[in-house]
């Protein structure tokens, strides 16, 4: 018989066709999906951004643009980055994609709420992006008052409304996590079966649920202020400028764990799998993930050193920021100790997870220079903090994003990914970021200060290094998006469990099917029995399965 | 799969599974609400310590008597939502239908007094921004005051209008006989909802109005 054809499977990808099968799916795969295109592509909107400002610096006179467009370019690069990228990235791709297989459901618990999270996101991003395309906003992405509520010039409502919008996407999302893992786990998946990919997540939600609102209310007073002439934070009347610095930043640090946790997640995934061992130390990486958001809540202060908070308010600040240093430690401690006589290949994933490692804890020392009250006092404000917050959101979050997306890709698609060009990608993106971020630490710790678009001539070879690395980032980022794209359609199929890894989600056939599994699955082991030699035929039981 | 016509939705295993995760997104939902008001609340007390004469005497200049109506008002509101919810447990689906008619009334009514007192404020000229008038010294506290009084009722309104709309679409699906004794989810629901509103305004009424009653 050698025309038969394979029987076509049905999976979530091929069980229907047509823009409206996907615009109007309630699958949380699919909707993963719909976040990937999207914040693929406002990646490259404030990569476009930051572009102009790498160009721009390039010269220590203002050659390419005006110091006006230069502050519209770094506001609008942080806002698409951090709101549009970097919040949703992780937590609504590989979150949404992943959280439901991992935990062995059919579904998020409110998968319509899921759908609309996603038009949310993107009207949010419309609004944005109507704003920059007509002037943009030039407040920095932090809408300090007053300027931003008074004085500005730009479009800020349009802006502000945009980022409320999509911060409500964010808050159902977690919403959606935080209900999805307490209800829907499948039957022998207690708490501490869960994956730390899981954990990372709920910790997330939790500051999505419990963080996201305040900035909601406070960019409404902000609004309101613009629109309405409210008074709440206007100097004239004596009103507070600091209030609002405390409520941005009340929410705006937690938010910096937001991008980092589910990040970790993935790196505690990427290392299990790749050294074949189970994770070290579980339950103190699953509870430093709770920790992390906690202590999250309690160091808002340390944005506000030289704001004019109280000095004692600000030793409080100091000495709570480095205890956010312990449960980091913990994890990266506890990773390393899983590498420890591990199994170590080096797939593309395991290259991002090693290099996330790295620059993580460059990026956390550093964290505690500025935690440091009297260091930060020195390097506030400058090119060492920059380059301290992109160790953390594009070294450590970039790389786990780009790490998981590899990893999964077998997944979510059913094909891998071409190995070579990966690593390569991997590698140079490790370059590459390197060289853009590390002069900055320098150039900051010499005193060039943050946010101007000229500088003294002898701060240019720093410059020049610092953008010839961000050219070389460029093309470490273009080509997993062409590679990626052609693995498609041309790449050799995957199968089932391509890394034999451990997880739930390896389980059901790549693509999987639309409801996830066949059969309920009932979990007789966690996802990290790598000390098992022989891959265990399913580490669920499916004739044990609850009936359905 | 059956092919029985399904109580649940795909994704759950059974009804109760359902029921649970449905309450408990409310619940969280909730507490995002707290979090979202409690940034005005927030700034609320900040200020009111900073400017204690400012905010008593603007406070003052409230009409205390709608506001305690309104609050009688919103209090009879919560009675009826928890009879129509109570209603909704044992099937009684014509009395959901009036439970939830006298609530959407004296919502309804709620908000035409809270428009009726904008209006009041906005004739004295009471309402932030170029116009706005307060004799004596007190006049810029007293413009932060009337910030919060707007943002904060505003906003509270803005959420009352939600749970009418709310209670609009719950009526129409009791009409159409979807809820019954053994599901009746989103009734209870929506009166958490209609309850935690009313109690954003069991604190708003005193902070706001009752700020220099003590001192005569």
């Amino acid at each position: 018989m050698n025309d038969s054809v394979p029987e076509r499977r049905v999976h979530y990808l091929n069980v229907s066709y047509g823009l409206k099968s996907w615009l109007l799916t309630t699958d949380h795969k699919r909707i993963a999906w719909l976040y990937l295109v999207s914040v693929t592509f406002f990646f490259f909107i404030g990569g476009l951004f930051a572009t102009l400002i790498r160009i721009e610096l390039l010269t220590p006179q203002g050659d390419l643009v005006q110091a006006e467009t230069y502050n519209k370019l770094f506001t609008m690069h942080g806002v698409t980055m951090i709101f549009f990228f970097l919040i949703p990235s992780i937590p609504a791709v590989l979150g949404n994609f992943l959280i439901p297989l991992m935990i062995g459901a059919r579904d998020l618990a409110f998968p319509r709420l899921n759908l609309a999270s996603w038009y949310l996101y993107i009207i949010g991003g419309l609004f944005t992006l109507v704003a920059a395309a007509a002037g943009g906003v030039d407040t920095g992405w932090t809408f300090y008052t007053p300027y931003s509520s008074i004085y500005s010039n730009t479009h800020v409502a349009l802006t502000v409304v945009g980022i409320f919008v999509t911060g409500f996407s964010s808050i159902l999302t977690g919403l959606n996590f935080v209900v999805t893992v307490h209800t829907m786990r499948a039957p022998g998946m207690g708490w501490f079966r869960l994956p730390l990919f899981v954990w990372s997540h709920y910790a997330t939600s939790i500051i999505f649920i419990l963080g996201t609102p305040v900035i909601a209310i406070t960019l409404t007073l902000v609004a309101l202020e613009r629109l309405f002439r409210l008074g709440i934070f206007n100097p004239e009347l004596g009103g507070d400028p600091l209030l609002f610095q405390h409520l941005f930043w009340f929410y705006s640090h937690p938010a910096v764990y937001i991008m980092i946790l589910p990040a970790m997640g993935v790196i505690s995934e990427l290392i299990t799998c790749f050294s074949r061992k189970r994770i070290f130390g579980y339950g103190f990486v699953a509870f430093s993930s709770l920790a992390i958001a906690v202590l999250g809540f309690l160091v808002w202060g340390h944005h506000m050193f030289v704001s004019g908070q109280s000095v004692y308010a600000g030793l409080i600040f100091s000495v709570l920021s480095m205890l956010v240093a312990i449960p980091s430690a913990i994890k990266v401690f506890n990773w390393t100790a899983t590498l420890y006589k591990g199994s170590i290949s080096y797939d593309a994933p395991m290259l991002y997870a090693l290099g996330f490692i790295g620059l993580f804890t460059i990026g956390g020392l550093t964290g505690l220079f500025l935690a440091a009250l009297g260091v930060d006092v020195h390097v506030h404000d400058t090119y060492f903090v920059i380059a301290h917050f992109h160790y953390i959101m594009v070294g450590s979050s970039v790389m786990a994003y780009l790490g998981g997306i590899h990893f999964w890709w077998p997944k979510m698609t059913g094909r891998r990914y071409p190995e070579v060009l990966a690593r390569l990608a991997a590698l140079i993106i490790f370059l590459g970021f390197n060289l853009t971020f590390f002069p900055q630490f320098v150039l900051g710790y010499l005193g060039m200060p943050r946010r101007y678009h000229v500088y003294p001539p002898e701060f240019q070879v720093l410059n020049v290094l610092s953008t010839a690395g961000a050219s070389i980032l460029a093309v470490g980022y273009v080509l997993p998006l062409i590679y990626l794209i052609w693995s498609l359609r041309y790449s050799p199929v995957a199968g089932m469990n391509p890394w034999k890894a451990r997880g739930l989600e390896w389980q059901t056939p790549s693509p999987p099917p639309t409801d996830n599994f066949e059969v309920t699955p009932v979990v007789v082991q966690e996802a990290y029995a790598y000390d098992v030699l022989d891959e265990p035929e399913v580490i669920y039981a499916p004739e044990k399965a609850a009936h359905v | 799969m059956s092919d029985t016509p399904a109580i649940h939705a795909h994704q759950f295993d059974d009804p109760v599974q359902q029921h649970e995760a449905s309450w408990l997104g409310m619940w969280v939902f909730l507490a995002t609400e707290v979090m979202f008001f409690g940034g005005m609340f927030l700034g609320y007390m900040f200020y009111r310590s900073a400017y204690p004469q400012g905010f008593a005497s603007a406070s003052d200049r409230l009409d205390i008597w709608l506001g305690t109506i309104n609050t009688a008002v919103l209090i009879c509101s919560s009675f009826t939502m928890a009879l129509a919810v109570r209603a909704g447990q044992i099937g009684q689906n014509r009395l959901v239908m009036i439970f939830l008619c006298l609530t959407i009334v004296l919502g309804t009514l709620f908000l035409g007094i809270k428009f009726t007192e904008y209006y009041q404020k906005f004739e004295e000229r009471l309402v932030p921004g170029n116009d706005f008038r307060f004799e004596g010294a007190l006049v810029s506290s007293a413009e932060i005051f009337f910030s919060f009084y707007f943002a904060m009722t505003g906003m509270h309104a803005v959420h009352m209008i939600i749970g009418v709309s709310l209670l609009t679409a719950l009526i129409v699906k009791t009409s159409r006989g979807r809820f019954s004794a053994t599901y009746n989810t989103p009734i209870e629901l929506v009166g958490l909802y209609w309850h935690f509103v009313d109690i954003v305004w069991i604190f708003l009424f005193p902070l706001l109005y009752l700020v220099g009653r003590h001192l005569g």
